[in-house]
């Protein structure tokens, strides 16, 4: 569907994308994830032709649509983008989403019926004369999507569609997202620094950071096996621990870190310079080493605490810093508090090694 | 001060009752200043979008030069016109000089570059999220201009009525080219000029009066329209 080709741009000679390769096939949902700043805006902007890239090409449908020219404005009119920060223009948020439709000289019954569609999807039949500078942020958010869709695009390019949200309007806007996905089978592309948001709408997710796509993959694959700290970073493990490997037994290595040794099933060979990823969650906390089967359990102090949603984030030094995550209930039932000695333990199956290069 | 209150008074009366002379010239000033302001605004809106909207050499430079001439003074654009206009002048065989025609041309050209800028700016006061929208919902480039003005309408509409407001004031660039001929080119301001030299100062006070309150009207229709 659309494809881009060694993609690159510059703002005041400065790359914010380099080298970004993508093929994004019919009805599939891509999600690009990055933090702020990675390039994600700029990916889009490329791929909706607002820009001209630095570098590279971008294909849609197979040709080349990288030149400028009327070409673009036709193939444009086939995708729709929606932007950060949407603004709506002044005037009924019936005319808002009917827009696009006028400008490609659409017959007014169909028109109508578009326009109706596309609000009552977002659920916004109620507004269609409002005039649309004064509705919140969710509500134009919105607006927005249903400008977007009511020119049936073949392919829509959402950028963080829910940043700035409050969480209802988040959940209101993922609910008309994963309806357009499911019933109407769109391409998508979405840009989100939010990894669970890209993992509950993407079938495939694209890990940008610095304005270089890392790693591509289904969504539980980048998740459970990031190929590099950046992307084990953003993807949330926590625990990411400098170190070589040591000893090596069949599948099972040793790898020196500072402050201890950790077993861990891998490929890697005596010398290799590696980094440890353990997700917090992974970690277990018990009182006394014996209660664990666990190949790795260290012996710690809890250096601190602090509540996520429901669960408990502790920080425990055992000669190396390690998070972990347990509920609220377990740490009250092991009396967990600052100062306490504890063993933290995890699976050899639950480490993840990836290849260090500095 | 009694030569002054007189002269209120029977200038009231010329008003009330509808003085023949005062309401000609006054429809003649009207008449003039809005056929210029108009053909300025379908110059001005056009080209203001077209500066706008695209990237060239010297663009700051264009910008700063039109600025510059919002106070291009009316004797200097009435020498011009002048000189072009005049018997031995390039477009003589014309035939224009002291008509109402060549004193909406001066005027247009009086009137163009503050159009211009106050356009310019109007645009450019608009979301730059605005015209990039449009592209992206799939507007060429006539269509993502057309809705930008839209966004900015009323600083658009202050900007033409900025105009009006200085065609209709202006009294050296009509006086040179229109030459004041009474039942021909005669306007406001020209008129209060010659009345108050030959001493019809009631005459003068009634003009004067009609034209601080057109211009009264004017100045509270833009503060209306910018309070928006």
């Amino acid at each position: 569907m659309i494809e881009a080709y060694n993609l690159g741009q510059k703002y005041g000679g400065r790359y914010v994308l380099r080298d970004v390769n993508l093929k994004i096939g019919r009805g599939e949902v891509f999600a690009v994830i990055g933090p702020t700043g990675a390039g994600k805006t700029t990916l889009l902007r490329l791929l909706d032709l607002l820009e001209m890239p630095a570098s590279g090409k971008v294909h849609f449908d197979g040709v080349d649509v990288t030149s400028s020219g009327q070409e673009r404005l036709r193939v444009r009119r086939r995708m729709s983008f929606v932007q950060q920060k949407p603004v709506v223009f002044a005037m009924s948020v019936y005319d808002n989403v009917a827009c696009g439709l006028r400008w490609r000289r659409e017959k007014d019954e169909v028109i109508r019926q578009r326009v109706e569609g596309a609000l009552k999807l977002v659920g916004m039949t109620d507004y269609r004369d409002r005039n649309a500078k004064t509705l919140s942020g969710g509500e134009t958010q919105r607006v927005a999507i249903a400008r977007a869709l009511a020119t049936q695009p073949e392919l829509l390019l959402l950028d963080e569609p829910t940043a700035n949200l409050d969480p209802v309007s988040v959940s209101k806007v993922e609910e008309v997202l994963a309806h357009i996905v499911g019933e109407h089978k769109m391409t998508v592309v979405m840009a989100t620094h939010d990894m669970s948001q890209g993992q509950r709408l993407a079938c495939r997710i694209g890990v940008l950071i610095d304005g270089r796509l890392l790693q591509v993959g289904a969504p539980h694959e980048v998740f459970t096996s990031p190929q590099t700290k950046e992307v084990a970073e953003l993807v949330g493990v926590e625990n990411i621990l400098a170190g070589t490997v040591a000893g090596k037994a069949d599948n099972l290595v040793t790898i020196a870190v500072d402050g201890g040794a950790i077993e861990a099933i891998s490929h890697y060979e005596m010398g290799e310079r590696v980094y440890v990823l353990i997700r917090p969650e992974d970690i277990t906390l018990a009182l006394s080493r014996d209660s664990t089967s666990a190949r790795n359990t260290f012996r710690g102090e809890i250096v601190k605490m602090a509540l996520v949603g429901a669960l408990i984030r502790i920080e425990i030094n055992c000669g190396f810093s390690l998070l972990a995550l347990v509920t609220k209930k377990s740490a009250e039932e092991l009396n967990l508090i600052p100062g306490r000695s504890v063993y933290a333990s995890f699976k050899a199956s639950a480490i993840r090694v990836i290849k260090r290069w500095n | 001060m009694e030569a002054l209150r007189e002269g209120l008074i029977k200038a009231l009366q010329l008003i009330a009752s509808l003085d023949p002379e005062v309401v000609e010239i006054t429809r003649r000033s009207l008449a003039i200043s809005s056929t210029s302001c108009s053909l300025t605004t379908l110059v001005a809106i056009p080209l203001s979008s077209l500066i706008h909207f695209t990237h060239f050499w010297g663009k700051r430079g264009l910008i700063s030069v039109i600025q510059t001439l919002y106070s291009l003074p009316t004797v200097v654009v009435g020498l011009l016109v002048f000189v072009l206009f005049s018997r031995a002048g390039p477009l003589g065989n014309l035939h224009l000089l002291f008509t109402p025609t060549v004193m909406v041309i001066g005027q247009v050209i009086l009137v163009m570059p503050l159009m211009l800028g106050l356009v310019i700016s109007a645009l450019s006061g608009v979301d730059k999220a605005v015209p990039e929208t449009a592209i992206s919902l799939g507007a060429s480039r006539l269509q993502m201009g057309l809705i930008t003005l839209r966004e900015a309408k009323y600083a658009v509409l202050t900007a033409v009525i900025m105009g009006f407001g200085r065609a209709f004031s202006e009294v050296g660039l009509a006086m040179m080219v229109g030459g004041n001929i009474r039942g021909f080119t005669r306007t406001l301001t020209t008129a209060i000029s010659l009345e108050t030299s030959k001493g019809d100062i009631e005459l003068s006070l009634a003009l004067g009066i009609i034209l601080l309150l057109i211009a009264l009207a004017i100045n509270i229709t833009v503060n209306r329209l910018q309070h928006r």
